[in-house]
């Protein structure tokens, strides 16, 4: 069943909390993984693998790389959700 | 300029996290005051594998005090130890300004990163490659501490690990003396990371019978020299010194807590776990060293043994200590240390290489415990029960520390 992009903003939030240390708060839709954020790329392989068995979704490598920002992700794994 | 082979090594900073304590002051306050750093193991599991051994010397403040939870999750518990002494070892030093291509780092281990070998094999079992977490290859090398403290402090200089059982630690200090003495490196931050409290490597260590079974009182397992001693302590924990060249350290006014004068290192090429028992190779070791140094045989007052408290090896080293320093051998005090911190393998060298530089500093040897029956075999002045004054004047410890497969490595201080 599809979560609200809020309830998937703030579990993607608590991850990359967990990961880099960021402030939730900092993890915002418009925000870029990798410019705004500065997160590497392995950091990101951390953060898809766990928002995978969070949201109950499956991201395959190929599609990680079309993930830019927070709100892309939020909208992918909501749409897989569905 | 006088030539770079010529160039003399001080300390100017140490660090340390250790089952005595969380900074090096008070590992060596509890040192001094005589204190056992063993405890029975509480994790859960060690209920699960019919571990014959079920006590440890661990680390007496948990990394996580020190650490951010971001660093625990991206080092090793080995580099979290690591990295904890490091940071102290560098403030303790002023955080020196220095070019970064003047800056080394070398930090030894033992065993390396195997909380986050078997961690990750136990995932990849139970739940597939893709949960693997990225960054389980840099964790579990044994050049990651160093790598990681490499990046800290922005050295450039060069980044080494030696690995040599449990001279790594030794063998790391003679290392960046010779990156300064050869003029690689102007400041080298070096010493000895080991976290192996895991059921493997004590389901290993007690295979070999290498371990003490006193699992009812592991405050008097520890017992090098002692006629009833039945094997070491597993510890865990890191020491790290700041080493410096004399010229670089007086050009900015660091205080210095003493010269490290000389480094003997040997093999023994006899048997891959078991010491050789005539202690040629350790004799060399120590000979070379007081050979090497610029100070007399009759200057050296302290020596921190390796004992481990092992029934073969402790008389095989107080023979060689007898057959190296002679007569002399009579007024130089030997202190065992891992009879209260356990055996930190990798950074057994670091840690007791920090207690002798304290020792000449405080003029006073550290004692042994638990020496309740000196073996009949030991003929060398064992400081028991209580610390002993040193003499002052210009003074010399030597360290000494050897490891599995034959490595010897000794390292002598000289007072300032």
């Amino acid at each position: 069943m599809a979560q609200s992009e809020q309830e998937i903003l703030s579990g993607l939030a608590e991850i990359v909390n967990e990961e880099t240390g960021l402030a939730p708060d900092a993890v915002q839709p418009d925000k870029s993984f990798t410019d705004d954020l500065d997160i590497d790329s392995l950091s990101m392989m951390t953060i898809v693998v766990n928002a995978e068995e969070k949201f109950g979704v499956r991201i395959p490598d190929d599609d990680v790389k079309n993930l830019t920002t927070v709100g892309d992700a939020v909208s992918y794994i909501q749409s897989a959700q569905g | 300029m006088a030539d770079s082979m010529q160039r003399k090594v001080v300390v100017t900073g140490l660090g340390a996290t250790s089952p005595l304590g969380g900074d090096l002051p008070s590992s060596w306050k509890a040192a001094l005051e005589g204190r056992s750093g063993a405890r029975s193991i509480t994790a859960d599991w060690m209920g699960s594998y019919e571990l014959p051994v079920t006590f440890a010397a661990q680390l007496a403040v948990p990394t996580a005090d020190a650490l951010a939870r971001v660093e625990i999750r991206r080092l090793d518990p080995s580099g979290q130890m690591a990295m904890v002494a490091a940071r102290e070892a560098w403030a303790d030093a002023g955080k020196p300004d220095v070019e970064p291509e003047r800056l080394g780092v070398v930090v030894a281990s033992g065993i390396g990163g195997v909380w986050t070998l078997l961690s990750a094999y136990d995932v990849l079992k139970e739940k597939g490659a893709r949960r693997v977490f990225p960054l389980t290859v840099p964790m579990l090398m044994p050049n990651g501490p160093a790598a990681a403290i490499g990046i800290e402090v922005g050295a450039r200089a060069g980044v080494h690990t030696p690995v040599s059982a449990c001279a790594s630690g030794a063998e790391a200090m003679g290392a960046a003396f010779e990156m300064i003495r050869s003029g690689r490196a102007d400041i080298v931050l070096a010493g000895g990371t080991e976290a192996a409290i895991h059921p493997l490597p004590i389901a290993g260590f007690a295979a070999m019978q290498a371990l003490s079974t006193r699992n009812d009182s592991p405050e008097l397992a520890s017992r090098p020299y002692d006629a009833a001693r039945d094997g070491f302590v597993l510890g865990e924990g890191a020491a790290l010194a700041v080493l410096e060249s004399e010229e670089h350290a007086r050009a900015r006014g660091a205080t210095i807590y003493a010269e490290l004068a000389s480094v003997g290192i040997t093999s023994d090429a006899h048997h891959i776990a078991a010491p050789d028992p005539t202690g040629a190779g350790v004799i060399r070791a120590m000979r070379a060293a007081v050979d090497a140094g610029d100070f007399a045989l009759a200057d050296v007052v302290h020596v921190n043994a390796h004992a481990t408290s092992t029934p073969v090896g402790d008389v095989a080293e107080a023979r060689a200590i007898r057959e190296a320093l002679g007569d002399d051998a009579d007024h130089i005090a030997v202190s065992a240390t891992k009879s209260m911190t356990g055996h930190l393998l990798g950074a057994a060298g670091a840690l007791e290489g920090a207690f002798a530089i304290l020792a000449l500093r405080d003029r006073v040897a550290p004692p042994t415990i638990n020496v309740d029956e000196l073996d009949p075999e030991v003929t060398i002045d064992v400081v028991r029960k209580d610390p002993r004054p040193l003499p002052g004047g210009d003074i010399v410890a030597l360290n000494n520390a050897f490891g599995f497969g034959g490595h010897n490595v000794v390292v002598a201080f000289r007072s300032v």
